[in-house]
């Protein structure tokens, strides 16, 4: 198994929620560190930049604050120094039934996902309904971004939102040992970005709804948008209706709102982390007129306590 | 306690005692000691909530490499318990196990990592049982068997204690008011969440056993240790390490502790057990989930007549503190206000969850949230001021309650003034989702009655003198709230020295006299008083021997104390002169409170020789769409009595305020599936920097005639006023009623969608199990002018055995 | 690239109770060097052993506390060249040549740094279990930012719990320790 920052795989190593026979740690790769580029031309992130470098990054902050603002609101700040941009992208599916100690889960009964045959959040359902957890995917695929991988068998260039699959089990469709070398982020080329995160405290807890948009306005109206959630199913759910519905729209309280009602809808979160799942779900139809708020007057801020 | 015209060190905000140990790492906590040959211990627990054991198997354990010793039920077999009427635990069960966490063997191994692999090849077989997890269930009869033998409960099977009370005219009480009004509320349990780990170490030589251990009382694991093991108590030592934070959760003696001690004598060796984060969770004995149902009774000005409490606790697994739990929930109501007539029921049942015990205000948050929030309402029903409402009410000092508990100083009217003020109550800007709330509380300088019964008191202390200089010895312990501070304080500013000149040792039953530990806020009143009784004796020696030196006969008042000095002469001298003249010098101090409560069984529960009260304004931004709350400030004054160190009484009442936040907010102790849901510090939610608001601190003193320096307990009450005054406040901003701690977003909702549905405007319980309470002790009320206690007290209900019907 | 053995995370079926032994006699162990508090030290110990672990076991340095060993509290915080990092998540193995601080690396009880002094000063430590760690996180923060606000300095040690102080008096103390920084 790969390992990065390990702040995702080593707390699950500890609770047995995977058992490698080896782990290949990527913190030696000096040149996975770097960032180039900039705003004009776009800016390619090394994997193993960590969250807090992207946060800070002036040239960054400056192209995607939309980026810069999720990578800044991922978990807390100790923590923030070691996690990787790469190992965000890559974090492992949540579930409060199986992000829990071996102990926990033996006396529970072990699910699907690890050790056991039944999901216990929908036990009728033949497949793992874990959460996408990580907070800097929706943007980066909101704004069209690709990553590059490089396995075994070469490097490939794919769309960040290429790799994610619908499974709370196998989440990403990569091969074992392909490696997430960097993320291309494009020119900003008067792109605007955004994220709105739903969490109980306002630091150390994962999202357990998110919304990342990137819009592009001729100055009036919106050209392009496009809206992509965290937190509400086993992948970064798009809103492909939302982007449409927005093309050709201004950005009034309204039409805000009937896109975000739209968003809304794929949002599936099931009782399987923190806080009342209908209420998270009301929820996500506020953080996606948060997100686009603020991708319209490019403001800073989070949800309530988030 | 005469009042002394100056006071030195006494009300300065000096640093902490151990501050430089703490700053810089060095301070040793348990977890932090390593012993030669040191053994390692991990403890095998319960997988279900509600089983039988029917065999326990560990010969593979046995045999793995490394493994030193391994213990099962067999070897632990006597049980204990804090309270002597609920000695129901034992260090590993045999028979039954009765929660997700209940220990069930013990390793004790080279390396950490071997005892846990040890634990995994212990096979235990289970017949599982029909667990039970609500107080609604437990008030049934038992699917198929109760959780405890029928030694330990009453009808129904699972029911472990139920009290009964009524001071006064209930009936009376009620036909004199113009409005009557009932309220159902619902609080649900959390946990103390010390950062630090449960963590104790033992070693066995010459047949004497050593314990280090996390406690906040030694005392009482000293007792559990040797009745448990089988040894005289004068075998054992108990030494509280360096202490990671309690808040009650430490309190109770604990598997882990007997466990590590067992091992130590099998093996020869030392051996340690730390908890894991999950396991602490386990250990609880945190804040009991209590469900409530109350009924007053009020002029039509707001004047109670009479008020009538039900409650319900859900227990856990074990008795713990509960049987005084339960009392706790019904006694200091009638401590904030004048109620003239007061009944009380409650019931504590057991349930297959993870024990209940005493946290921070132990057994008094949850009905002071309903009391004040049901005050509130009735304010709303009135058409009164709230604040009006409650200040009519409130107690005077120096008056006994309906219930037999003498108050002294009260400082309610002042603290109530500074928070009006500072926070602009009544000039707030009424706009909807903006909103302040007012609460007020009351809390025990330490309990009247000991834990188990005995005419001893409550707090020893040894002073030592020397050429050396001098040492405090007390049995209390520093568990982060200061005791060492104050103890060190008050001898010094009766010495006359610097505090930083006075060397304690505190928390080693070896070493120091009998303390009965920080619970209950109980230190600085009591083993502050038995400084003060010792410190004064010492410094009479040190006077008689200085005025023999400088001729003074008669009045030795003229010989001055004080900026290290005696009269005359130094400190140093001092302590020569009277070294010389009266040979090795040692002086003890002790505190016995008085019997203060009622003429009634069950009066010990509620009586304290001091209250110490609060009041609390918050202020909240709250928004209808999302029902997201955020606290924007909270002002709380404390009547501490006397601040003997005004930089801790602060940093009690603005921690108190903190878990006050998380309780109301977001802290649950929450099961699903009959196990904890999530026994972690990421999903059992602690409130972090960013979600704690301004809070300002005044500090009041009432100097209260019996405290040292007038001084009251600061650790526990100002937590009690802020999780209504927060749901006060909700009710301001939006109009809605949440009558359940904690208030998630989700409730908040609920609560708007029923108001705009024309429904009750509140989300909370729909109502209260019917409970067979029995029949009531009735209790005449005393007068409210009769402030006697102790012997008088005594002499006073002899009198009346017979003429009084109790 | 790091390549290493991991068996921490191993479940022990009975079956495999006979390999404990094994397991623990063979565990992969690891020469390495590591820059604590300005020392080199030389330590030989399994790899999957976090640095929380070797600090505390191997090198004695109990100044640096846990609450979770799990990522969740902040409590085991160190900093790691200057920046806190947590130390019950990193292994000694990926570090290197990173110049590691802990509490013992701050003043010593003579001479105490500001930061220690104002925490000492303003009773910001009450049972003191989450201090190193805060101490740590500060001193971090007032090295990249003399003169932070109420809410950087929130925003900075948010991932640090602390259950006694709720935070008021840590607060003041970065702020007395930054003022005095910069006039002295
Ligand atoms: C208490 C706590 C709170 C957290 N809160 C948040 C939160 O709010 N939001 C959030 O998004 N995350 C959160 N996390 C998870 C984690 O800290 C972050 O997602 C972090 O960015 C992960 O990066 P890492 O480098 O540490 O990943 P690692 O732990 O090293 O790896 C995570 C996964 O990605 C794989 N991987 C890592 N790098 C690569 C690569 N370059 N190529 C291929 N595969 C790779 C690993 O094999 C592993 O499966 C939290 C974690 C903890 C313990
Ligand atoms: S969603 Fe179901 S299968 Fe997936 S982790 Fe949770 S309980 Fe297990
Ligand atoms: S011990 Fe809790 S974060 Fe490391
Ligand atoms: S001082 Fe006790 S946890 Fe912070």
């Amino acid at each position: 198994m790969l390992v990065a920052g390990g702040t995702d795989l080593y707390p699950k190593l500890k609770r047995r929620q995977f058992d490698p026979d080896t782990l290949i740690g990527l913190s030696g790769l000096e040149e996975l560190r770097r960032v180039t580029g900039d705003a004009r031309s776009g800016l390619r992130l090394g994997a193993l930049v960590t969250l807090a470098e992207a946060a800070e990054h002036s040239a960054l902050v400056q192209a995607h604050p939309g980026y810069a603002e999720a990578a800044g609101l991922v978990s807390s700040p100790p923590l923030r120094n070691v996690g990787t941009i790469g190992g965000n992208l890559c974090v492992d599916t949540r579930c409060n039934y199986y992000d829990m100690t071996y102990e926990w889960r033996e006396s529970v009964g072990f699910c699907l996902k690890k050790d056991g045959d039944i999901c216990l959040v929908a036990p009728g359902s033949p497949r793992c309904w874990a959460i996408s957890s990580s907070d800097t995917a929706p943007v980066a695929i909101a704004l069209g971004a690709t990553v590059t991988l490089v396995g075994p068998e070469g490097e490939r260039e794919l769309p960040v939102s290429a790799p994610y699959r619908d499974d709370g089990i196998e989440y990403l469709a990569k091969r074992p040992f392909e490696v997430l070398v960097s993320l291309r982020l494009p020119p900003t080329d008067g792109v605007r970005t955004a994220y709105a995160k739903l969490r109980r405290r306002g630091s150390i807890d994962f999202p357990i709804a998110g919304a990342g948009v990137a819009l592009k306005t001729d100055g009036h109206c919106v050209e392009w948008a496009r809206l992509v959630m965290s937190g509400v199913g086993s992948h970064p759910v798009e809103a492909p209706a939302a982007g449409e519905f927005l093309a050709g729209k201004q950005l009034t309280a309204e039409v805000i709102a009937a896109a975000a009602e739209l968003a809304a809808k794929p949002a599936k979160p099931l009782d399987n982390a923190d806080l009342n799942h209908f209420w998270r779900k009301r929820m996500v139809r506020v953080l996606v007129e948060q997100a686009l708020e603020r991708a319209a007057t490019q403001d800073q801020g989070v949800l309530g306590r988030g | 306690m005469a009042e002394r015209q100056e006071l030195k060190v006494v009300g300065r905000p000096l640093p902490r005692v151990d501050a430089a140990a703490k700053v810089t790492g060095v301070a040793v906590y348990a977890d932090d000691l390593h012993l030669p040959r040191m053994l390692h211990c991990r403890i095998l627990r319960s997988p279900h909530p509600h089983a039988r054991i029917v065999s326990v198997d560990a010969t593979a354990a046995r045999r793995i490499p490394g493994v030193k010793a391994v213990l099962t039920g067999q070897d632990l077999p006597i049980r204990f318990g804090i309270l002597p009427v609920s000695q129901d635990e034992r260090a590993l069960e045999s028979e039954k196990v009765r929660y997700v966490g209940d220990p069930v063997a013990a390793v004790a191994a080279v390396e950490e990592e071997i005892a846990e692999a040890a634990l995994r090849s212990i096979r235990v077989e289970y017949e599982l049982l029909q667990p039970v997890m609500s107080i609604e269930e437990a008030l049934q009869e038992p699917p198929d068997e109760p959780i405890h033998d029928r030694a330990y409960t009453r009808q129904p099977a699972n029911l472990h204690r139920r009290v009964n009370y009524e001071f006064g005219d209930l009936e009376a009480g009620f036909a004199a008011a113009d409005h009557v009004r009932e309220d159902v509320f619902f609080f649900q349990g959390n946990t103390h969440l010390p950062m630090e780990q449960h963590s104790a170490v033992a070693t066995y030589v010459d047949g004497r056993l050593t314990l280090w251990s996390s406690t906040q009382v030694v005392h009482y694991v000293h007792r559990t240790l040797a009745k448990v093991l089988e040894l005289p108590m004068n075998r054992v030592r108990v030494i509280g390490a360096v202490h990671g934070g309690g808040f009650g959760g430490k309190t109770d003696p604990f598997s882990h502790e007997i466990v590590v001690a067992r091992l130590a004598m099998v093996t020869g060796r030392p051996v340690k057990c730390t908890l894991t984060r999950e396991e602490v969770f386990y250990a609880h004995r945190g804040r009991h989930p209590v469900m409530m149902w109350v009924r007053t009774g009020v002029t039509r000005g707001g004047r109670i007549t009479g008020q009538h409490w039900r409650t319900a606790l859900d227990g856990g697994a074990y008795g713990s503190y509960g049987a005084a739990s339960v009392f706790y929930t019904g006694t200091l109501q009638t401590v904030t206000y004048d109620i003239p007539a007061y009944k009380f029921e409650g019931v504590r049942v057991f349930t297959n969850k993870a024990p209940c015990g005493p946290k921070r205000g132990h057994g008094t948050p949850q009905p002071r949230f309903a009391l004040e929030l049901h005050l509130e309402k009735i304010a709303v029903d009135l058409g009164l001021d709230p604040v009006e409402l409650k200040r009519q009410n409130f107690v005077k000092p120096f008056t006994r309650s309906v219930n037999w508990l003498r108050v002294t100083s009260c400082g309610l009217e002042e603290c109530t003034e500074k928070v009006l003020a500072a926070s602009g109550y009544r000039r707030r800007e009424r706009r909807p989702g903006r909103g302040m709330g007012f609460a007020v509380s009351a809390y025990m300088s330490g309990a009247g009655t000991a834990i188990y019964w005995n005419d001893m008191p409550h707090s020893e202390v040894n002073l030592k003198v020397d050429r050396t200089g001098v040492t405090a010895f007390c049995g209390a312990m520093e568990i982060g709230q200061g005791s060492d501070s104050v103890l060190a304080l008050v001898v010094a500013e009766e010495l006359g020295i610097g505090p930083g000149e006075v060397r304690l040792t505190t928390a080693d039953t070896d070493l120091t006299p009998v303390d009965l530990g920080s619970y209950s806020s109980r230190v600085t009143f009591m083993a502050g008083n038995a400084a003060l009784e010792a410190a004064r004796r010492m410094r009479l020696l040190l006077v008689e021997a200085v005025a023999e030196k400088m001729g003074v006969r008669g009045d030795l008042s003229e010989i001055e104390v004080g900026d290290g000095r005696v009269g005359d002469f130094s400190f140093e001298e001092a302590c020569e002169l009277a070294t010389a003249r009266f040979g090795a010098l040692s002086s003890t101090g002790s505190y016995t409170p008085p019997r203060m409560g009622g003429p009634f069984k069950g009066s010990g529960v509620g009586p304290s020789p001091a209250y110490s009260y609060s009041a609390c304004v918050l202020a909240l931004e709250a928004d209808a769409r999302t029902g997201l709350v955020r606290v924007e400030r909270v002002w709380i004054a404390h009547d501490v009595g006397r601040a003997i160190n005004p930089l801790l009484v602060a940093g009690q009442v603005e921690g108190s305020v903190y878990m006050g936040l998380g309780e109301a907010l977001m802290e649950e102790q929450a099961y699903r599936k009959g196990r904890h849901k999530w026994p972690s510090m990421l999903e059992y939610k602690s409130p972090t920097f960013v979600d704690m608001p301004e809070v300002e601190t005044f500090i009041v003193e009432t100097i209260d005639p019996e405290g040292p320096y007038g001084a009251k307990e600061a650790g526990q009450g100002p937590l009690l006023p802020v999780i209504p005054a927060l749901n006060a406040a909700l009710h301001d901003a939006l109009g809605i009623w949440i009558d359940e701690v904690p208030v998630t977003p989700e409730k908040v909702l609920r609560a708007l969608e029923a108001k705009s549905k024309g429904q009750p405007p509140r989300h909370g319980p729909k109502g209260f199990p019917a409970v067979d309470y029995g029949a009531p002790i009735r209790v005449e009320p005393p007068d409210p002018r009769d402030m006697r206690v102790g012997e008088e007290l005594e002499a006073a209900f002899r009198e009346a055995e017979g003429r009084r019907l109790c | 690239m790091n390549k290493f053995d991991l068996r921490l995370a191993r479940p022990y079926a009975p079956q495999q109770f006979a390999m404990l032994n094994e397991l623990y006699r063979d565990v992969q162990r690891e020469a390495l060097r590591l820059r604590v508090n300005g020392e080199d030290v030389e330590i030989l110990v399994p790899v999957h052993k976090t640095l929380l672990e070797v600090l505390r076991e191997d090198m004695g340095l109990t100044g640096t506390k846990h609450g979770c060993e799990l990522g969740e509290c902040g409590t085991c915080t160190v900093l790691v060249d200057g920046r806190p990092q947590l130390s019950c998540l990193l292994l000694p193995i990926q570090l290197g040549r990173n110049e590691i601080t802990t509490v013992e690396g701050l003043g010593g009880t003579a001479q105490l740094t500001p930061l220690q002094q104002a925490f000492a000063e303003l009773g910001a430590a009450q049972c003191g279990y989450c201090t190193p760690a805060m101490l740590l996180a500060a001193t971090s923060l007032l090295r990249q930012e003399p003169k932070p606000t109420r809410q950087t300095i929130r925003e900075a040690l948010a991932g640090n719990l602390c259950r006694c102080t709720g935070y008021v008096k840590i607060v003041e103390a970065v702020e007395l320790a930054a003022e005095r920084t910069r006039h002295g």
